[in-house]
């Protein structure tokens, strides 16, 4: 699932100084806000959405569920969410135990409800809604078209953004995975949501060292007829240290931009060596009966 | 962060898995003075292949055990000095396995691996392939059953009769695993000895960096990495900085962001001088890192790449500004300025500064490596 306007939002940790800043941005920019999520809160109104103690106490569905929830906090606003089985959870917090993630995720699995992140920076379908912490409201970063753009680092997803805004090419969405080791879904399953969706023409995936997500995209990128584009940051980058990234490290045996690069080259993935070839590349793949 | 194995191997006697009896010190003559018969001397260091570096050794007297641990001693391995050695009885080996647990980031669960031919040779195993292993992934919410554990050693070459007893460590190294919130915990090797006792001869511990909060007393059990004074001052700041040997100062917000300006800069000819990341939460350390970063000695200009989300570019840069204003060094500084809060940041850059931010982020690399280049000048 890709974010639409009509996608009902629940959003946990509203009420806090970051929640209420972007939960603010997000009404503004016309996301269906339907309520906020505090333990010990509810019963006020906040934004102009009823606060609730728990997703359970809701007596209308919602279908995503955002966290702006402290990352030793999260685990049980995940397990509070997926009682209510909505169809997303987006989960923006950096430094969440990865033993708790193994176990949101598990759980996530047993309600077949999709996870997004943790470490992401969110989801923006230009236009419409915007669930998450990226500059969705700045229009020469993010414009409606027909570009889906995948990005494990929300800061690099809005340069890719911005490069593209530049050149005229506009975005179906953005999808951050994030930039956690282990993470709800992968670059792999956010292509696979994309390559289904009938409003994208053309996946950009900006990836980064560490793991081998960019491998595994790659390996179902080549059975793709859409055209895919990537940019993989971490090419001057040291091995063996962690760049800012819990996921971004290279291990003497893993996660190396050559091999990433190789892997997409070698499945028919132009490969951008910065970021500002990216409308180029873009603008050739695309294919030519469909404009932008 | 990582452990040393004797801070490690005690972790695990706390779950009911065997270790040898022995002790620590950090010089020979103590070594000497406490020598109780054939015993193994390791280095302490938090890295792998001790063996193939020679930082493991069998001394049969206490003469012998004097000159090797003064030999240990004196080692670096992989970087660390030797400052500590483990000594412990000799055992008499009759089989070695290989076990480990760790985060598998493709399945997103726990997985155990086995091997019934540990030591030496496998060093790193669970880092460098894990073919040849017996393996299983673990449903995180069920846990590992003894059924499970048992049912990696079929059709290993292990006799029948260890079966029992060696899953029954493996439960206790996933329950271990658990409460310790490790990203790798591996036993390497795991022995049977000739009295057939399952003994933990090694053990490898990665802890979860995202737990140390909730693991507060581990957290200061282990092994600092090896940073420079610089990158030690930004760590005490709450900045991930890693010194690099070129020459262009890189300032930048978010992970993704940061790398992909050192690349800009590798692909443009120049050489970044570190990497210093100010997104996230720390967005509002700006003037804080811009400081600690001046100091590094071999930066010739400085590139200021903001593309803020959550991070504001107005906070970012009104930290720089600061920073700027009151050290007033004397190489140049180039912006590229996008994202949340870009028109307030870009004017402040105009007025306080006098300098317009370059439009994408190419030309400001450009400027500061050509500005590097010249040595600084402006």
């Amino acid at each position: 699932m890709i974010l639409r306007k009509r996608h009902r939002i629940l959003v946990y940790g509203a009420t806090g100084r970051q929640g209420t800043f972007w939960t603010r941005e997000m009404i503004n920019y016309g996301a269906n806000v339907v309520g906020a999520v505090h333990p010990r809160k509810a019963g006020i109104t906040h934004l102009g959405v009823p606060v609730y103690a728990s997703a359970t106490d809701m007596t209308s569905a919602f279908d995503v569920a955002l966290m702006f929830v402290p990352p030793l906090s999260v685990k049980d606003a995940v397990i509070d969410a997926c009682s209510a089985e909505p169809r997303l959870i987006v989960c923006l917090a950096e430094h969440i135990p990865s033993h708790d993630v193994m176990e949101m995720l598990a759980i996530a699995n047993t309600y077949k409800v999709r996870l997004a992140g943790p470490n992401t920076a969110g989801i923006v379908t230009p236009g419409e809604s915007f669930a998450g912490i990226m500059p969705a409201f700045n229009n020469r970063i993010f414009t409606p078209g027909s570009i889906g753009v995948i990005s494990r680092s929300g800061s690099l997803g809005a340069l890719a953004c911005l490069n593209l805004t530049r050149e005229g090419l506009g975005q179906s969405s953005f999808f951050g995975i994030g930039g956690d080791p282990i993470i709800g879904t992968t670059m792999r399953e956010a292509l696979e949501l994309f390559d289904h969706d009938s409003r994208t023409s053309l996946i950009v995936l900006c990836g980064e060292i560490g793991g081998s997500s960019e491998e595994e995209a790659a390996e179902y990128a080549a059975t793709m007829h859409k055209p895919v584009v990537a940019f993989v940051a971490g090419h001057a980058a040291p091995v063996g240290k962690k760049m800012g990234h819990a996921g971004a490290i290279i291990n003497p045996n893993q996660g190396s931009y050559t091999s990433k690069y190789r892997h997409l080259e070698e499945a028919g993935v132009a490969v951008a060596k910065v970021p500002s070839e990216l409308p180029h590349l873009v603008s050739s793949a695309l294919p030519a009966h469909q404009p932008p | 962060m990582n452990f040393e194995e004797w801070v490690a191997k005690p972790l695990l006697a706390d779950f009911g898995i065997k270790i040898p009896r022995g002790h620590v010190a950090d010089n020979a003559a103590c070594v000497k003075k406490q020598f109780q018969g054939p015993s193994v001397i390791k280095a302490q260091v938090p890295t792998g292949a001790r063996g193939k570096a020679g930082g493991i050794k069998f001394a049969s007297d206490a003469s012998e055990a004097f000159e090797m641990a003064k030999n240990i001693l004196a080692m670096s391995i992989d970087g660390h000095q030797v400052s500590r050695v483990l000594v412990e009885p000799h055992i008499d080996i009759r089989q070695e396995l290989y076990v480990a647990i760790l985060n598998d980031r493709t399945y997103r669960c726990p997985i155990l691996l086995f091997s019934s031919s540990g030591g030496i040779d496998i060093e790193d195993t669970a880092t460098n392939g894990i073919h040849s292993m017996a393996s299983v992934h673990v449903n995180i919410l069920e846990g590992l059953t003894l059924e499970m554990a048992l049912s990696v050693l079929q059709g290993t070459i292990l006799a029948k009769r260890h079966h029992h007893e060696v899953a029954n460590n493996l439960v206790s190294l996933y329950q271990a695993y658990r409460s310790l919130d490790a990203e790798l915990l591996e036993v390497n090797p795991l022995v049977i000895s000739q009295d057939d006792e399952i003994i933990a001869l090694d053990c490898k511990f990665t802890l979860d960096d995202s737990a140390l909060k909730r693991q507060d007393w581990l957290s200061q059990q282990g092994s600092l990495d090896p940073l420079t004074e610089l990158e030690s001052e930004a760590q005490q700041a709450g900045l991930r900085l890693i010194e690099m040997d070129g020459n262009v100062g890189i300032l930048a917000n978010g992970a993704g962001l940061t790398m992909t300006t050192m690349d800009a800069v590798m692909h443009y000819g120049g050489q970044a001088a570190n990497f210093l990341e100010i997104g996230g939460d720390a967005y509002t350390k700006a003037e804080k890192a811009l400081i600690i970063l001046l100091k590094h000695p071999h930066i010739k200009s400085l590139l200021v790449n903001f593309c803020g989300a959550f991070a504001r570019t107005d906070v970012m840069t009104r930290g720089v500004v600061k920073a700027w204003k009151s050290l007033c060094p004397e190489i140049p500084i180039f912006f590229s300025i996008h994202g949340t809060g870009e028109e307030e940041a870009i004017d402040l850059v105009r007025d306080e500064l006098g300098l317009d931010p370059f439009d994408s982020m190419d030309e400001a690399v450009l400027a500061a490596i050509e500005a590097a280049r010249r040595g600084g000048e402006a």
